[in-house]
């Protein structure tokens, strides 16, 4: 486990602020202790300092995951957030979109969000902004990008995607051994 | 061309019977249920019937054949006098009879007439038989009856009486061709030889007709009844007695032949003294009956050799059978995301129809039967379940984790029973869940990041190497590696892959771990110190022994698990004597709990100090055997020295002596035995010799050839058992005394 080179720093929370907007901050000042974002491998691990310390007696041969698991960065030198993330990204979304039942299935099967399986949009979606994706019953089921304002949503066709897809809770199935 | 020609119009081929007509068989019941191995059945209206008639026909043909014995007799007698005296009256009556008896014949008219017939008369007798036999006979026998009580109350012998019995005499005849198709009538016959023969004896003159009837009846009731029980008997014994099998006829046989044997045998065993074959010894019959169970639920021979010494011969069948059958699907709520209720209404209305599992867990539900699988619903891929047994709900209830803990999962793959202890620490302290396996460990992560556990350490090592890496936890949860005896249903090939190796390699592991794990734990934590063994297996082997073992390496006492239900663990199994607390762990089988076969225990460490190995105590054992001779000699010196007076001093210490060392050696002796049966025998032989060797110091000092003789004696009973080598100290320690108080005085 090793701190997160500055330039790293920066991409993963240029990232995250996509997303959670300036509750990035909330991430790592918590009232419950100091957590930090600590590297292995190229994947990004939020965890609690106390358990940090447990886990670096361990040799690194050994250690599989600690906490919470980010994402990775690619060969590029590009952050991509992981499903694992969602527990984190949902409770402090910006921008949300909220699928029909009909829709839930496709989405859950890895693909983009038709409009007409939009159900709701929060106001303030901009272009090309991260959203997190819920059921009608709130259940937190992915995240994406949106691919129309939500102004344009409104006038949209039917069939054009209004986010694309980029990870759903389905993965924990379809992909458990890429998970890491 | 057009339609197909009905080449078979009007010819109804009759196809056999249908799904319906075909009629379940009768259940076969074990000859144990049904008593005296005989079953009632009911007879239908028209057997009933017949059987009533059959009775009273019977009754009235022997009572008519009596009649017609002695009537015989008389006839002859009479017949004789006839053709003396030749009183035409009563031939002419005579004839009128046989013409009204034989009246559709025409018989012959000679003196023949009596025993010949022609040949159409028969026929034509049968068809009237066969027409109207019921009202014939009944007719024919009324009128005998009739007959038959004229007779009895005219109590003289008259001539109308003889031509009567004349008359009967033919009607008999007649009746005789008639029956020949009938079954009971030669059975009849001898009832009938045998019942005359109690007539002649109980002839007495004094006696009422009426009443020497009734004797006559009683008789032959009793004769009846007599012969009845003993055919009874003779069923018994045929259907009782199950034939032992030859070795030509073990080849081919059906599953239900298969069926059938076992469980004839488990009856055989179950009431061995009444109904062994005497050839056959009971290893016999459990050798047939373990072939048996193999080919019936294919297990290997090893396997159900061990199940057959585990359970006793009623529970073993249900376990059997339980280990066939699937357990219920169960899935336990994962508390850090949702609640049970919350779940199970969400689950329901996809229509899931499940319930609560059971009083003793707040988390878990029992799935009966879904429309959606229940291992991809989106409650599932959020987190707010996982599937899981309800057996592996039972070792993280006994470890009883609390918040802010340190808590060591030796070998987590898949994770349910690990995040079960992070929901049950709500997401505090550290949790790390370890296991071998690279690719196992993969599900522990994807269930951890999908339960939404995040105090977890995930690792992937050798548990055996754990504390070398990192000491000091609160609680350990040990879910070790095993043979999986307990799960049969879940995987079959448990059955047949296993031999005595694959066990002793399990539970060498285990012990390995499960030391491991006890190393691992600090006993001076505030709130823990607590190590909780499990295993999916039921053999005594990977689980009491597993105990036992680290009882006796580590610093450990067993502890109450707080599990409600669950049966004792075994103090006492064959050869084996574990310590006495061993009942505070628990069983678990799918016959009786209706969840996989499990076992848990749970220790509590009370000091992290490592005890030496037990080589030391053979030491200093061996010290104390080896000191003893030198300070009787010591002893004998000063005896020999001193006066008369001190002697009775002396005396005591000698006396003393031996036996302290002696018991001390038979105390270690018997912990080592317990500690491994193998190496009794060993310990025995070196015990034998240390004690001769000891005997032959006594020899050195010049002591009486008797005492060499007890000696031998001696070790004799030593190299036998436990109780006898008690048996045979004492003794020789009691004669050695006296032998001691010989010569000094």
């Amino acid at each position: 486990m090793k701190r997160l080179s500055e330039e790293r720093t920066k991409i993963l929370f240029e990232k995250l602020t996509k997303y959670i907007g300036s509750n990035v901050k909330l991430l790592i000042e918590r009232p419950d202790g100091l957590y930090c974002f600590r590297e292995q491998k190229d994947r990004v691990y939020y965890v609690s300092e106390k358990i940090l310390k447990l886990a670096n007696s361990i040799p690194p041969e050994h250690l599989i995951s600690i906490g919470t698991l980010f994402g990775k960065f690619t060969k590029s030198n590009k952050f991509r957030l992981h499903i694992t993330a969602l527990s984190y990204l949902s409770p402090y979304a910006q921008s949300k979109i909220w699928l029909k039942s009909s829709a839930e299935q496709q989405f859950l099967y890895g693909h983009h969000i038709p409009k007409s399986g939009l159900g709701r949009i929060s106001e303030n979606a901009e272009k090309y902004q991260g959203v997190v994706v819920y059921s009608m019953s709130d259940l937190p089921l992915g995240f994406g990008v949106a691919a129309r304002s939500t102004a344009e949503c409104k006038h949209a066709e039917p069939l054009v995607s209004v986010c694309f897809h980029q990870a759903d809770i389905g993965e924990y199935i379809r992909s458990e051994e890429d998970l890491l | 061309m057009g339609r197909k020609a009905k080449f078979s119009d009007g010819v109804v081929v009759k196809k056999g019977p249908g799904k319906k007509a075909k009629k379940q068989k009768d259940p076969v019941f074990p000859k144990q249920l049904t008593e005296n191995g005989t079953i009632k059945k009911n007879l239908s209206h028209r057997q009933a019937l017949r059987a009533k008639r059959r009775l009273q026909q019977a009754l009235n043909r022997k009572k008519q054949n009596e009649r017609a014995s002695t009537g015989n007799k008389s006839t002859v007698f009479l017949k004789d006098e006839e053709s003396e005296s030749g009183s035409d009256v009563e031939s002419d009556e005579e004839i009128k009879s046989t013409k009204l008896s034989t009246r559709p014949s025409k018989g012959f008219s000679d003196d023949n007439k009596s025993w010949l017939k022609p040949k159409q008369n028969k026929l034509q007798d049968n068809n009237v038989k066969n027409g109207e036999s019921s009202t014939e006979e009944e007719n024919e026998e009324q009128e005998e009856d009739m007959d038959q009580e004229e007779e009895e109350l005219s109590s003289d012998p008259s001539d109308l009486e003889n031509s009567s019995d004349d008359e009967e005499d033919e009607k008999l005849k007649v009746e005789k061709l008639g029956d020949l198709s009938d079954e009971d009538s030669e059975e009849q016959d001898e009832f009938d030889s045998q019942a005359d023969g109690a007539a002649g004896e109980g002839s007495d003159d004094d006696l009422l007709p009426i009443e020497k009837e009734t004797i006559k009846l009683k008789k032959k009731q009793a004769k009846e009844q007599k012969l009845a029980e003993e055919e009874l008997q003779l069923n018994i014994a045929n259907q009782e007695v199950f034939a032992f099998p030859k070795k030509s006829d073990e080849d081919v046989q059906s599953l239900q032949d298969v069926q059938q044997r076992i469980r004839e045998v488990i009856a055989v065993l179950t009431d061995f003294n009444k109904l062994r074959d005497k050839n056959h010894s009971r290893s016999e019959y459990l050798d047939i009956l373990k072939k048996d169970l193999c080919t019936y639920y294919s297990y290997n021979e090893f396997l159900m050799e061990k199940f057959m010494q585990l359970f006793p011969l009623s529970e073993l069948l249900e376990f059997l059978e339980a280990s066939e059958v699937q357990r219920p699907l169960t899935i336990r709520t994962n508390s850090l995301k949702t609640r049970r209720r919350d779940l199970a209404q969400a689950l329901i209305n996809r229509g899931v129809n499940l319930d609560p599992i059971g009083k003793w867990s707040k988390v878990g539900l029992v799935i009966y039967s879904s429309q959606v699988p229940i291992g991809a619903t989106p409650e599932y891929l959020a987190g707010h379940y996982i599937i899981q047994g309800a057996s592996s709900l039972l070792p993280v209830m006994a470890l009883a984790p609390q918040e802010n803990e340190r808590i060591l999962d030796m070998s987590a793959a898949p994770g349910g029973k690990a995040s079960h202890i992070a929901a049950i620490m709500k997401n505090t302290g550290v949790l790390f869940a370890n296991d071998i396996s690279k690719e196992r460990i993969k599900a522990v992560v994807g269930n951890f990041h999908r339960l939404g556990v995040v105090n977890s350490v995930i690792t992937c090592m050798d548990g055996r190497k754990y504390p070398k890496i990192m000491t000091g936890f609160d609680r350990v949860l040990l879910d070790a590696p095993c043979t999986g005896t307990g799960v049969v249903a879940k995987d079959q090939s448990v059955k047949t892959s296993k031999d005595e190796q694959d066990i002793q390699r399990c539970y060498n592991l285990q012990r390995e771990l499960l030391l491991a794990a006890i190393d691992c734990v600090n006993a001076k934590s505030s709130s823990g110190g607590y190590i909780v063994y499990s295993t999916c297996s039921v053999l005594p082997e990977e689980n009491e022994w597993v105990i036992d073992y680290a009882l006796k390496k580590r610093n450990v006492k067993l502890v109450e698990t707080g599990l409600e239900f669950g049966t004792e663990g075994f103090v006492n199994y064959r050869q084996h004597r574990f310590h006495p607390t061993m009942k505070l762990t628990k069983r678990f089988y799918p016959h009786s709990h209706n969840m996989d076969g499990f076992f848990v225990a749970k220790l509590r460490k009370f000091s992290n100090l490592i005890p030496k190995s037990g080589g030391d105590e053979v030491n200093i054992i061996e010290e104390n055997v080896e000191d003893e001779p030198v300070e009787e000699n010591k002893a004998e010196v000063k005896a020999k020295k001193n006066s008369n007076s001190l002697n009775k001093a002396s005396e005591n210490k000698v006396k003393k002596r031996p036996e302290q060392t002696k018991e001390s050696v038979l105390k270690h002796s018997k912990k080592r035995a317990n500690e491994d049966g193998e190496e009794v025998s060993i310990k025995k032989s070196r015990l034998s010799e240390k004690l001769n060797t000891k005997d032959k110091n006594k020899q050195k000092k010049g002591k009486s050839s008797k005492v060499n003789g007890t000696d031998k004696k001696l070790s004799v009973l030593v190299n036998k058992t436990k109780g006898k080598l008690a048996k045979g100290i004492k003794n020789s320690s009691s004669k050695s005394k006296k032998k001691l108080r010989h010569k000094y005085k």
